[in-house]
């Protein structure tokens, strides 16, 4: 793998984690007025994914969605100035962190309902199927998405019209506060659930990127090359609480141990060491890449927080396209 | 006198419920988790057992018609979603089969079931976290629909409504949950259909519900600094709706103000006005008038959220006008303007 594939899934996952550690440390100002979800700790896996794209291929995702918008090319300006509720975010300020999208990277958008978006990914890889384009869909969504009924009827469409989509399932074994144990059997496997409709599928490890970067490339070639949709699954966790800023162990619905476990498996730092001790990168490198980050976010936020709000007649437009009358 | 939380009186109704009643179980996202539902079904799994009060999966849709064949078979579900816009999934299974089964086959089977919607209010809960959708399910033959306001209501109504053997649309708005009331220990029921008059007065008729009904209230004190005695209909049920209470106070008074926490068009405010044009016409002094939600999505951004959301100031000018008088600037009548309007008013808590 060429060095710069490297360096650059490394810059994206450090970029989203700062982004991220920003919103919360900022969200106690009081300024970023709606809710947040955010995917410290998630990183791979949209910056894995994302790296086997190209600007035409489409992505659409949930309400953790800010990894997702970021490594796909997303403008960090436009989604900062959104989560502060001003015009010049990427809805205008009407939709919040849980509706962003930016349309010059395909990134079509991110819906907060549970499930919803699949069917939508979906359709968005019909399109291209339909119009003889070579675009693929990469849909994400959490496992509790996996339970609603539209992830089947989507699989089945799929795999029926061989449709170029890539499912992503980022299985972080909470929904909220409510484990894995109380909503699915034990031996449930969504794997084997792809598998009867005749989609292929792999599950890897979610907080290596390289893992998750190399099953991307095989699942996007596979459904660009007209094979049909590819489902993948990445185990992870979400290391703050399900919305919102802070950590949320202390209420006793995960054991603190777990989490500890899983931040020693941080994706970021554990690619960071492996560059370094690979000699790929030196220690200084990363520190300018931090630094450079910082004042990206920097400037950034500076944009959102000077941003004016939308006015009162902004909210009466959009509703429709063109005239209703 | 007793004095409680909103969702406490949610809780020790369906504690109470399920005390007397095996066939009665709680079923719901976050049921189980430490956070229980805003509080409302916090300890249940402790005292009942993980057989009648149980988390689910993310499946709206299917378990819906689960709750739905268990009531067919002798169970009294109660469903909650944490969001109105959640349930939306399940409408299917709401309105094709639990709305209409007793009917469709005759009156033979009954579908008990309380299904409680959370209507999210507030911090940029934005396009699909914040709906209020009530007219949807008052449009619906076969479902109940009620809304309380206060604490004593809800504890009343949701005993009312788990008793009852019909599919019941139970709307709780977030921002009421904190609010305290005088709630009596024992189990007392508030019936289905029937409206409350909060408040007596003679020159207009504020027929409100929910969230809403506060304020109505707050409207009627600074009007009545104005002269004018605002009569207060607190509707509890839209679906059965009681016609007689709110025709009978604008007999009374000529005036009608309709509030609802909903979209404008075909909303239930409507409902209110054409019930009272059938029936009251001639004892109106002036054209009755709906406050209600622009016919927008809800926007996420406070700055706009500010203006999408009516306040007492829109109910105090809607009536001054009525009675010809100029309205007042904002100013006038709140304290503060400028500042985010996203979380509950402070004036609100109660007693109530
Ligand atoms: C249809 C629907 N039901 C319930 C919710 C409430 N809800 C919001 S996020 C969430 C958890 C989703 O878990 P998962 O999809 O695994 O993603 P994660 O939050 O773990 O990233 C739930 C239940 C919702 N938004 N939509």
């Amino acid at each position: 793998m060429n060095r710069d594939t490297l360096i650059s899934l490394y810059y994206d996952m450090l970029r989203v984690r700062m982004v991220e550690e920003t919103v919360a440390e900022l969200y106690h100002e009081q300024q970023m007025r709606c809710p947040v979800h955010l995917c410290i700790g998630q990183e791979a896996i949209s910056a894995g994914i994302c790296a086997g794209l190209g600007k035409d291929d489409f992505v659409l995702s949930n309400h953790r969605s800010h990894g997702h918008y970021l490594s796909k090319g997303g403008d960090l300006k436009t989604m900062l100035a959104e989560i502060y509720g001003k015009s010049t975010g990427c809805s205008g300020g009407k939709g919040g962190s849980m509706h962003l999208s930016d349309l010059s990277v395909n990134f079509l958008g991110a819906t907060p309902i549970v499930g919803g978006i699949i069917p939508v990914a979906t359709g968005v890889s019909f399109a291209a199927s339909m119009k003889g384009e070579d675009s693929v869909t990469v849909v994400f969504f959490g496992d509790a998405a996996s339970e609603e009924g539209v992830f089947t009827e989507s699989l089945n469409f799929a795999a029926l019209k061989k449709l170029p989509v890539v499912f992503v399932c980022e299985n972080n074994f909470f929904s909220v506060y409510s484990p894995l144990s109380c909503r699915q059997p034990r031996d449930r496997d969504n794997l084997a659930i792809a598998a009867a409709y005749g989609i292929s599928g792999a599950k890897g490890d979610g907080n290596n990127v390289l893992d998750v970067y190399g099953l991307a490339e095989k699942a996007v070639s596979y459904a660009r090359g007209g094979s049909g949709p590819y489902y993948l699954e990445f185990d992870t966790y979400r290391w703050r609480e399900h919305c919102g800023p802070n950590y949320d162990n202390s209420l006793g619905y995960r054991k603190e141990e777990e989490f500890l476990e899983w931040r020693k498996r941080c994706p970021v730092e554990s690619f960071e060491n492996k560059l370094i001790k690979e000699g790929v990168m030196s220690a200084g490198q990363a520190g300018e890449f931090r630094l450079k980050i910082q004042r990206e976010i920097a400037e950034a936020v500076e944009f959102a927080a000077r941003s004016p709000f939308p006015e009162v007649e902004d909210m009466f437009s959009d509703v429709y396209a063109g005239e209703l009358n | 006198m007793r004095e409680i939380k909103y969702s406490e009186a949610i809780l020790e109704a369906t504690d109470q419920c399920m005390a007397d009643d095996p066939s009665v179980y709680i079923m719901g996202l976050g049921v189980t988790d430490p956070k229980g539902v805003f509080g409302t079904t916090v300890g249940l799994e402790a005292k009942y057992g993980c057989r009648r009060v149980l988390d689910m999966p993310v499946a709206e849709n299917g378990m819906t018609g689960i709750a739905i064949g268990s009531a067919l078979a002798g169970m009294r579900p109660i469903m909650t979603h944490q969001r109105v816009d959640f349930m939306l999934l399940s409408l299917d299974q709401i309105i094709n089969n639990a709305a209409k089964w007793h009917y469709m086959f005759g009156g033979i089977m009954k579908v008990p079931m309380v299904i409680r919607l959370l209507v999210g209010r507030g911090w940029g809960q934005g396009p699909q976290h914040s709906q209020s959708l009530q007219a949807l399910f008052a449009h619906i033959p076969g479902l109940k629909v009620v809304m309380p306001t206060t604490p004593y209501d809800a504890k009343g109504l949701l005993v009312s409504a788990v008793e009852d053997d019909n599919p019941v649309i139970f709307i709780e708005h977030r921002w009421l949950h904190g609010v305290t009331g005088y709630v009596p220990e024992e189990k007392y029921r508030v019936p289905l259909g029937k409206a409350h008059v909060v408040r007596e007065g003679k020159d207009v008729s504020l027929v409100a519900s929910s969230y809403m009904t506060l304020e109505a209230i707050k409207a009627a004190e600074i009007l009545a600094g104005y002269g004018i005695e605002a009569e207060i209909i607190d509707l509890r049920s839209l679906k059965p709706f009681d016609e007689e209470t709110v025709i009978g106070s604008v007999k009374k008074t000529g005036r009608l103000v309709s509030v609802d926490g909903a979209w404008r068009t075909a909303g239930f405010s409507a409902e209110v006005l054409a019930a009272t044009a059938e029936k009251a016409f001639k004892f109106l002094k002036s054209a009755p008038a709906r406050i209600a939600f622009p016919d927008v999505p809800t926007p996420t951004s406070w700055a706009l959220a500010n203006h999408y959301y009516p306040r007492a100031v829109h109910i105090v000018n809607t009536v001054r006008e009525m009675f010809g008088k100029h309205t007042l600037k904002v100013e006038q009548v709140e304290v503060k303007c400028d500042v985010p309007l996203d979380v509950p008013d402070k004036a609100f808590t109660g007693p109530f």
